[in-house]
């Protein structure tokens, strides 16, 4: 190449594009024998495909899926194998057949530009003219209220059907209900998820309890949204561990308090309760709460504490609420602060 | 018999022909040449995981059914008797346990998901480290992120349909993540979920999205995306006789035909092994959607992880600073907001506007059809290794739990760890990416000025030892001189020749220090004129001992 | 109808027979001990042998008389038979270092011994005794009441089938698909290190034996094929990558590479 020859020092000279590269053949390019082997290779393939497809289809008609795991493993597995095997024969044997007997000498193509020619932009440009003419927009009267009317109808008119569409689809729209759980004064703490009411005695220290409210299992409407905002965990730690909070020391009995399981990050049921740290983690984002100290975040993402629930024993040594949360439980949101104060009139008796 | 079948099929084409004028179409697609690369084969990947998508789709909604209405079960599996549940379960139950091959469709399609997101995330990483992305293709990149991000949608979808725990908590936490929006958040979440968080429409809703919409437009964008490709014409590796006005390949018909014809089935071939043999989703360990229980190990499928992480990542006080935030009565979680919306904004928004980022710092306006070398290319390829390194420590914080159990760490050990790596590794790796790349570029001058080292070791007459370097073949040559070496430019003159203070000065010189940030530090290639000196010291004899002479003359210079 | 169920059972008959059985031999130490006036005589003997393996083994850091020692561990006064033959028969006690909390390991000591030194821990003061083979059948259980109570009250921190899971600080829950009903039964009832008190009143016992027969039903694996430990979308991202994409990107560059 003529790089070679270039021993000029400081010769400005372009290095030249040495072209495609030669063209190499293949053994079955300049061998008749190897290109029978690999078109009888190709058949074997393409052969074990149809074996894969009666495998499937036999594996299908002639073995019962029947009701154990062992059963429904196997079924799986051979029905499974049966159609990999069938489409892989294809696919390996297409391939194996393109690049050994098909052609591998690369060709070499023009491109175009991507830019239309100035003529076609021109005469694009001149039909646009003729139409915006033809509709007569243009011109001296430029009819401005013939645009304006057709633009605003145009932004305006998927209102009509976009309105009526969202607006349906929220529900009463109620947001309020937030701040609202069916716990109220009296309401038993019961066992989740059989609903039997749990006495002061039965909560050894160390142990917890998943607590759903008295009657939510008998809910004809609703049972659910207002389990995912009901649901309590309920401890008892050993009383001299329990740091009580102000303004709380009557919400919990003897050690037993009662925390929302729902987290204040973004809502995950918090339940890995360490009886030993008194340290309750979120699984899903690991947000560790201090239920010996008002379940303050110890780590994780979560800002707040869990909401507790205030409780007492009635005269039968159930445990029972007190009042609702004091507050909305679960995730954070914006008017979270400024709702109404129904919740706080703890006492109210319902 | 042959004669008969070719009449027959002269005279279909002919019958068809007349009635549509495809012959015209089939003369121009049939011999449309391909590159031949590996790597220009992963979006196949993604279409055919598509393709596989559908077709088990197909089967499990003839069965499934997009239900919350509660139904007690009463099947086969012992676990579950009697356990209340919504008919969306027990359907995906029943087609598990109870249809032959529904287990197997079920775990098929769920595999075909994780695999066409993946395909399209290494899909795009090839489109980005090769700069396949630079005109004409901007508005293609674009029409693939689209797809990426739909992919995801679609994934979410299905991953949510069945109605188990595992999903319901995924759903609850996007709940929290919505309520957390600013003004809107309740009411998105209501309109979402018809009224309070699960409801009973969800479902129903989901499952439209997943079998219409999204699936829709994935086959409208499919649709546009490679009519561009064929519009555009692929790009093609840098190599002899391959230039931004030409392409270089084998015809689409036969060759390519059989190729990524024969490609499909092996793709599904794959997705129908891991089907075969690996349990995914079961979503019958997990138990139908309860708000009360969780269980450890409750994570996203892997495209949704780095959310998750992120979440996790983010701390709610750091000391005694919070980060949610009370201002007049209103509530801003910046701990949810910064990690779930903003951070997964931004780098939306930055993956999807990059082709127009780096168009700006180059300030090139020409067609590029000839694709970058890594290497050549050392600030983008160090921003796509840090931007890959950020998502996977996201990604690795969203497994921390995983992570520590399996290897007995604590927790919130690896959580700080991945708090700082987030901060320290991208830039670190940027830095480390980008010198490595133009200490490839070095090591190409190197190969260029010297020739491959031959490990021949000849003894000059007066004794000493040295190695005989053997020139680079024309194509080895070509290859590393021939790479676009793009310098930083300057923003014009605030003040033209007339003293006119020019408008949008900001802009140029913004434009500006991105074309230094991208451009200041680079390795020239090789001109003609360095090679042609280096040729003239030892390149121009073969005779080893005077290259011997040269480079003793070089190292004394030093 | 049930098919599925009797098969596994059927299936799962010789472990649960050799798991029975040991829970009888460990067992019967402690149920001797129990209320019984004459059971205590009986086995006054193996409170004394008790006595002595306590002293050489466990005062250390429990103290001479069990009453523990603060920040070293715990009194072991009420405990109860089932502590002990959960902690020492799962090789948890003694422990070799201290650490974020104490793993499963070999046993080191044979099954008379341990019960002897049940017998002499249940005789300090009242708590829990080892259950009977009867207790924790778990063919007698209900797998599917156990499945809705396990996800309650035990997933959150052992995974939904009871794969095992991270808590905070380097402590972990651990997988249950090897532990004998036995050791399930006796550690939701004591609750030992992290893990909270399942007593009666909150678990039945019968609940408990339903819990157990949730989780022996998932050791026959997965119907799907292999379950990666059955811990969630982790893994199954992870071999998605591996098996997957490597598959795949292995086949592209078969294609891609020119033939010979």
């Amino acid at each position: 190449m003529s790089l070679e020859n270039t021993t000029e020092p400081g010769a400005e000279q372009e290095f030249q594009d040495p072209g495609v590269p030669f063209h190499r053949p293949r053994k079955a390019d300049v061998d008749p024998k190897a290109a029978d082997k690999a078109e009888r290779q190709t058949a074997a393939i393409f052969g074990l495909s149809i074996v894969g497809t009666i495998v499937a289809l036999v594996g299908y008609f002639g073995m019962d899926m029947g009701e154990s795991v062992t059963s429904i493993r196997t079924f799986n597995a051979v029905l499974g194998l049966g159609i990999a095997l069938a489409m892989l024969g294809i696919g390996i044997g297409a391939i194996h057949w393109a690049k050994t007997l098909m052609r591998d000498h690369e060709m070499v193509e023009e491109r175009h530009e991507m830019r239309s020619s100035d003529e076609a932009r021109e005469g694009a440009i001149q039909n646009l003219k003729d139409g915006v003419e033809d509709s007569g927009l243009a011109g001296p009267k430029r009819r401005t209220l013939l645009k304006g009317s057709m633009i605003t109808a145009l932004a305006i008119a998927p209102l009509a059907f976009l309105v009526p569409q969202i607006a349906s689809m929220g529900g009463d729209w109620n947001v309020s209900k937030f701040r609202h759980t069916m716990w109220a004064k009296g309401v038993r703490l019961t066992k989740d998820p059989d609903g039997t009411p749990i006495k002061a005695a039965d909560v050894t220290i160390g142990s917890a309890f998943h607590v759903i409210p008295d009657g939510l299992n008998e809910l004809e409407h609703g049972k659910i949204e207002e389990k995912a905002k009901a649901v309590v965990l309920l401890v008892r730690l050993n009383p001299e561990d329990l740091n009580v909070q102000e303004g709380r020391e009557d919400w919990s009995f003897d050690g037993i308090v009662a925390y929302s399981k729902i987290c204040t990050h973004v809502g995950c049921p918090v339940a890995l309760y360490e009886q030993q740290t008194h340290h309750l983690l979120c699984p899903c984002h690991q947000s560790t709460f201090d239920v010996a100290n008002g379940a303050k975040v110890v780590f994780g993402p979560a800002k707040r504490p869990l909401p507790q629930l205030p409780i007492e024993v009635d005269d039968e040594g159930y445990i029972v609420a007190k009042s609702d949360f004091h507050e909305p439980v679960g995730p954070s949101f914006w008017d979270r602060l400024m709702g109404d104060d129904s919740t706080d009139d703890e006492e109210t008796s319902h | 018999m042959g004669a008969k079948l070719n009449a027959a099929a002269s005279g279909t084409a002919n019958y068809v022909d007349e009635r549509t004028g495809v012959g015209a179409l089939v003369k121009y697609f049939s011999r449309k040449l391909f590159p031949d690369h590996w790597s220009f084969m992963l979006g196949e990947v993604a279409l055919y995981s598509f393709v596989v998508l559908l077709l088990s789709g197909v089967f499990i909604t003839a069965y499934f059914e997009p239900s919350m209405t509660i139904v007690e079960y009463d099947g086969p599996l012992e676990t579950m008797q009697g356990v209340e549940m919504s008919k969306a379960f027990e359907s995906t139950l029943h087609m598990s346990f109870e249809v032959p091959g529904g287990l197997l469709m079920r775990q098929i399609h769920h595999w075909a998901a994780l695999m066409f997101t993946a395909a399209i995330v290494i899909h795009m990483a090839r489109v980005f480290f090769t700069g396949a992305f630079r005109k004409p293709r901007e508005l293609n990149w674009l029409v693939g992120f689209t797809l990426m991000i739909l992919s995801l949608a679609g994934g979410f979808t299905g991953y949510s349909l069945p109605d188990d725990v595992l999903s319901g908590n995924g759903l609850r936490i996007i709940d929290g993540v919505i309520k957390s929006v600013p003004i809107l958040g309740s009411y998105i979440s209501f309109w979402l979920f018809g009224g309070e968080f699960p409801g009973e429409v969800l479902i129903p809703r989901l499952f439209t999205a997943h079998i219409l919409l999204v699936p829709g437009l994935i086959l409208a964008l499919v649709a546009v995306h490679l009519f561009l490709v064929f519009l555009h014409k692929h790009t093609q590796y840098p190599g002899g006789g391959r230039t931004h006005k030409n392409v270089v390949g084998l015809p689409l018909f036969p060759v390519y035909t059989a190729k990524a014809g024969g490609f499909f089935f092996v793709v599904f071939g794959i997705i129908a092994i891991l089907g075969a043999l690996f349990t995914i989703n079961p979503v019958w360990n997990y138990g139908p959607y309860d708000p009360s229980p969780v269980s450890a190990g409750t994570q996203p499928d892997w495209y949704i992880l780095f959310v998750d992480g992120a979440l996790r990542l983010m701390p709610g006080w750091l000391g005694p600073i919070p980060f949610e935030w009370h201002i007049f009565g209103i509530t801003l979680p910046m701990n949810i907001l910064i990690p779930a919306v903003i951070i997964p904004g931004l780098f939306f928004t930055t993956l999807a506007l990059y082709p127009w980022i780096e168009a700006w710092a180059t300030g090139d306006r020409g067609e590029k059809h000839v694709l970058d070398r890594p290497r050549n290319a050392p600030t983008r390829t160090g921003i796509g290794v840090a931007l890959i390194s950020f998502y996977m420590i996201l990604a690795m914080e969203g497994s921390n739990d995983i992570i520590a159990n399996l290897f007995h760490l604590s927790l919130n050990d690896l959580t700080w760890t991945f708090r700082i790596a987030i901060f320290v590794v991208p830039p670190t790796l940027f830095w480390v990416t980008k010198r490595i790349a133009m200490g490839l570029q070095r090591k190409d001058r190197e190969l260029v000025l010297h020739g491959h080292e031959t490990g021949r070791i000849v003894r000059h007459e007066h004794g000493e030892y040295i190695e005989v370097h053997e020139p680079l073949s024309d194509q080895e040559l070509w290859l590393r001189v021939n790479y676009e070496n793009i310098a930083p430019f300057d923003a014009p003159e605030e003040y033209n020749e007339a003293g006119v203070r020019r408008k949008g000065m900001r802009w140029q010189r913004f434009k500006a220090r991105l074309s230094r940030f991208y451009f200041e530090d680079r390795v020239e290639p090789v001109t003609p004129a360095e090679y042609a000196e280096a040729q003239h010291h030892h390149g121009s004899h073969d005779d080893a001992a005077h290259e011997s002479e040269h480079e003793l003359a070089e190292a004394a210079k030093d | 109808m049930h098919a599925l169920a009797r098969k596994r059972y059927h299936k799962a008959a010789p472990l649960i027979l050799v798991l029975t059985l040991l829970a009888l031999l460990t067992g019967v130490g402690a149920v001797i001990t129990s209320q019984s006036a004459e059971a205590t005589t009986a086995s006054s003997s193996d409170i004394e042998e008790g006595q002595k393996l306590f002293t050489s083994n466990c005062a250390t850091c429990h103290g001479i008389d069990a009453q523990g020692q603060d920040g070293v561990a715990p009194s072991l006064v009420g405990v109860g038979a089932a502590a002990v033959d959960f902690q020492v028969g799962t090789g948890r006690m003694p422990m070799q270092a201290s650490g974020a909390q104490a793993p499963a390991k070999e046993v080191v000591f044979t099954e008379e011994q341990i019960a002897q030194l049940a017998a002499y821990v249940a005789s300090l003061g009242t708590g829990p005794s080892v259950p009977t083979a009867e207790q924790v059948d778990p063919e007698l259980g209900d797998a599917a009441k156990g499945m809705e109570l396990f996800r309650t009250n035990c997933a959150m921190c052992h995974g939904s089938v009871g794969g095992g899971g991270a808590l905070t600080q380097g402590k972990f829950a651990p997988s249950l698909m090897e532990t004998t009903p036995t050791h399930i039964f006796e550690a939701m009832l004591t609750g030992p290190q992290s893990m909270p008190v399942f007593n009666n009143a909150n678990i039945t016992e019968e609940s408990k034996r339903d819990i157990i027969a949730y989780l022996v039903a998932q050791r026959d694996g997965s119907p799907g094929g292999l379950s990666f430990g059955s811990i969630g979308p982790v893994a199954e991202a992870f071999w998605a990558w591996i098996v997957g994409i490597g598959l795949l990107i292995a086949s592209t560059i078969w294609i891609g590479a020119r033939s010979s």
